[in-house]
């Protein structure tokens, strides 16, 4: 019999809007306090853990060991390994597949994935004309060719570039490609409203009722989520104005309270085997059973940006032998309220089903009181490489709390990319 | 926190302290694990008084290893004096050993101890019950007095204190504990107290093992499950590392918005994170959950203040005073009864305080829980001692705190000399306290209330 991947537990901080509370914490320190919560919460204090797995999406050039540094500032032991993943807005649960498989193989008995991003501390860069232009003035031999170099330099090179979420194949802001993919499938402005308004409302009602209290370790001062609205409602959304879509050829329906805002934040999930957990007295919250990852031709304009997961999901489910009916709950990473929407409805339509999917007929619909059932993305916010940790350890949570046996989990990605995984229940 | 004017008297102002009369603090001997001496002095112990307890006393110190007199010359130099009092039978008996100790008194070194032993006095309650010789009482009653005033003229550090014998005879297990509590730098800022010993329970410890720290096999808390709330940030942050210093395996549980420094502090220790209000319902199912096995020592210590003067007393204040720091820990010690996360023989410590026993301005909210939590000590210990455990209360006096560094600044300076010792304890001093009351050494010690307060001139 293979060996299962337990999840044993989680921690992340509580997330933060952008260029707030965490404005002056990196990413290192992020990844650092949700190790230190996790480690504190399971009494793994100077513990060598087999290996852990994080990442950051905005990440500055000194970071290349980014989650190395945070074990190293971290409780656990200086003697545990670590690497950085990287898959854009699924980086935090490709590093928990990688870790999971790896105790699934009996390469480790103990790992922790997650990640961390902050578009708060983020890198500034030079532009291209700048940083070729120094480069070439660094390698020249005469001092003629360097006044040449820098001759090339003009002062508006030298103001520095940020992070951009835009593609660099399409040059489109993730807003814009998910606009085109809502016009296209008809996504009303009321429908993109309604779920984040119950987004709002859940995850308002979970942290009220504690079910956060171990998973969440305040930082710097900051206890909740700071972009929770749990008084949200349909009415309060209708008035916002739409950010996205406004130059297409219909109806602008996107706006700020159905996307979410920039978001810090880090989490990390605790995986182990069986033996590992009993050896520690820990109680297994849940196993990963599977994943699939997909991704779409989104450049030629073939298939939306985010639509990738619409392919991973049947191909999981199928190599699984399972249907929609089969889960008691469903958490699709809320990105836009719309690339939540999109999805659903592809999934429930029997052409798009047939002639993308390859599927005899329609995939099925999800019974909307499975989805998201503590709120996703739209309330908690999204610091990109976290929201991986966050869904896992919270659905994990959520299994072991209300008996409920089995979950699917699915992100959509920059780059067209998606990831979707199966979780149980441990019993 | 730093005391400057203790600094001042300890450095370039001696002189001119001594001069004028000043207080003059001293910096307390305080235990560290890697003393070599383990927290005792190399110094003689003088046992003045010929009785049982005094025999019995100078017995263990010999089998310990300390070298012991049993009679006061003037010129030695003790590191503590021992006067024992058992079996007195009329105020007349005290002299003697009295006067020994003020013959050795001199010869005490800094920070040294003066210890009595003697019978509990029985209280007009239990004389109506049991009818008590009054001569007899009087003599026992005696030594209250002269202990305390010993206290109150002990210098340089040095504190005076007592082990009452209620029912037990001087070999009690838990009379050799407290002896070595006393004797222990561990005891630094208790003097002028008690420790009633009313049990043959617990047990029996050496001296070396009572500073026995870290994984040894023989410290005091060796293997044992502790949980202690409050424990982000103070006394309940000191009480985890010392706990965790005598050997337990420690659960710290504070509110989910001090759940950062609750991480670090847990962390700091190899313990174990629980974030969670102890004023909700299912406070004790949380944690006993959280911690997975029996529960063998439960520090009650999360408290607040909402200090309000009588008249302006509102009902929030006092409800959430009397919520956090008493009615919490009646639910809570319940329901673990109730859900069986109690271990063989749990031990119990719940944080009072002076203002418990002498009352403030402004806090008669606070006041009514910290006595209320004498209260429920004296009253649960016949269901503790059932169980081989024990319950008690610690009261601490003005401990150097986030809190009291809040204080205005004279109002610290004259809080601070307002003990024999002239200072104020540290969070670690209450923990001290703390981790020997839990112990299972201790168990004889059952329903009390100890004072950690340098002898407060304040509720004496």
């Amino acid at each position: 019999m293979t060996r299962r991947a337990l999840i044993l537990g989680g921690n992340r901080t509580p997330f933060a809007r952008s260029n707030k509370e965490y404005s002056h914490a990196s990413e290192r320190d992020l990844l650092t306090a949700a190790l230190d919560g996790l480690a504190a919460r399971y009494g793994l204090a100077g513990e060598r853990i087999g290996e852990v797995a994080g990442g950051a999406v905005i990440k500055h050039p000194r970071d290349i060991n980014l989650t190395r540094e945070a074990v190293l500032g971290s409780a656990f032991a200086p003697t545990t390994p670590a690497y950085d993943v990287g898959m854009a807005c699924a980086t935090g649960l490709e590093a928990i597949l990688g870790i999971s498989n790896k105790i699934r193989l009996g390469q480790l008995e103990s790992g922790i994935g997650g990640g961390a991003d902050s578009t708060s501390d983020a890198p500034l860069v030079l532009g291209d004309n700048a940083r070729t232009a120094l480069l070439d003035a660094m390698r020249a031999k005469t001092a003629a060719q360097k006044l040449k170099a820098f001759a090339r330099l003009r002062p508006a090179d030298l103001a520095p570039q940020g992070p951009g979420a835009g593609e660099q194949r399409t040059g489109k802001s993730m807003g814009e490609h998910q606009a085109m993919t809502t016009l296209e499938w008809g996504i009303s402005r009321q429908a993109q409203d309604e779920l984040a308004a119950l987004s709002h409302q859940r995850a308002g009602k979970a942290w009220d009722e504690g079910f956060f209290a171990d998973l969440v370790t305040p930082f710097l001062g900051v206890s909740r989520d700071t972009n929770l609205r749990p008084d949200s409602t349909v009415e309060k959304l209708g008035k916002l104005s739409p950010v996205f879509g406004t130059k297409l050829d219909g109806e602008a329906t996107m706006t700020a309270g159905n996307s979410t805002p920039l978001t810090d934040g880090a989490s990390a999930v605790l995986l182990g085997s069986d033996e590992w957990a009993a050896e520690h007295g820990l109680t297994p919250l849940a196993q990963i059973v599977d994943a699939e990852a997909a991704a779409v031709d989104f450049v030629s304009g073939a298939e939306g940006l985010l639509m990738a997961p619409a392919y991973a999901v049947p191909r999981l489910l199928a190599r699984n032998g399972l249907t929609f009916a089969d889960f008691d709950v469903v958490e699709i990473h809320e990105a836009f309220a719309a690339t939540v929407l999109c999805h659903l409805a592809a999934w429930e339509s029997e052409e798009y089903c047939r002639e993308r999917l390859g599927l005899d007929g329609p995939l099925g619909s999800i019974d909307r009181d499975r989805l998201n059932p503590l709120g996703s993305s739209l309330a908690a916010g999204h610091p990109f490489a976290a929201t991986g940790g966050r869904i896992v350890a919270q659905v994990a949570k959520y299994l072991h709390a209300t008996g409920k046996q089995r979950a699917l989990i699915s992100i959509c990605a920059a780059g067209g990319e998606g990831l979707a995984a199966i979780v149980e229940a441990a019993k | 926190m730093s005391d400057t004017y203790l600094d001042l008297v300890n450095g370039p102002l001696r002189g001119i302290a001594k001069k004028l009369g000043l207080p003059a603090p001293v910096p307390l001997r305080r235990f560290s694990a890697d003393d070599p001496q383990h927290g005792y002095l190399a110094e003689p112990v003088l046992v003045a008084g010929s009785t049982p307890g005094a025999e019995a006393l100078a017995g263990l110190l010999v089998d310990a290893g300390f070298s012991v007199q049993r009679a006061a010359d003037p010129g030695q130099r003790y590191s503590a004096i021992i006067a024992a009092y058992d079996g007195a039978q009329t105020p007349a008996d005290l002299q003697d050993a009295t006067l020994a100790v003020g013959t050795a008194l001199r010869g005490l070194v800094t920070c040294g101890r003066v210890i009595t032993l003697s019978d509990a006095p029985a209280t007009a309650d239990e004389a109506a019950v049991a009818p008590v010789d009054p001569a007899l009482n009087a003599a026992r009653g005696g030594v209250t007095g002269i202990l305390r005033s010993a206290a109150h003229e002990m210098r340089s550090g040095s504190t005076a204190n007592g082990i009452l014998l209620d029912g037990v005879g001087p070999e009690a297990p838990s009379v050799a504990a407290a002896l070595w509590f006393l004797l222990s730098a561990k005891s630094a800022y208790v003097s002028g107290q008690f420790l009633t010993v009313d049990s043959e329970r617990g047990r029996r410890i050496g001296a070396a093992d009572f500073a026995a720290t870290g994984d040894s096999a023989a410290a005091p808390l060796a293997g044992r499950v502790a949980v202690v709330t409050g424990a982000a940030r103070g006394i309940g942050a000191a009480i985890v590392e010392v706990l965790r210093r005598d050997g337990a395996q420690v659960y710290g549980v504070d509110v989910p918005a001090a759940g950062q420094a609750l991480a670090d502090t847990m962390n700091r220790v190899r313990g174990t994170a629980i974030q969670a209000d102890i004023t909700a319902p299912d406070a004790a199912d949380t944690i006993a959950a959280a911690v997975g096995r029996p529960i063998d020592i439960l520090i009650h210590n999360a408290g607040i203040t909402r200090d309000k003067m009588l008249a302006n007393m509102d009902a929030g204040r006092w409800s959430s005073v009397l919520g956090v720091n008493v009615l919490s820990q009646l639910r809570m010690d319940d329901r673990l009864d109730e859900l069986g996360a109690w271990g063989d023989a749990p031990h119990v410590v719940s944080l009072a305080s002076t203002s418990g026993i002498a009352g403030n301005r402004g806090q008669t909210n606070y006041a009514a829980s910290k006595a209320g939590v004498i209260g429920m000590a004296a009253a649960a210990a016949d269901s503790f001692a059932r169980r081989s455990g024990s319950i008690n209360a610690v009261a601490p006096g003005f401990i150097e705190t986030e809190m009291t560094k809040k204080m205005p600044v004279l109002t610290r300076q004259v809080a601070r000399r307002l003990s024999s010792l002239a200072q104020g304890g540290l969070p670690r001093d209450v923990a001290e306290a703390i981790a020997f009351l839990a112990s299972d050494a201790a168990a004889g010690i059952n329903g009390r209330t100890l004072r950690v307060c340098g002898q407060n001139m304040v509720g004496a």
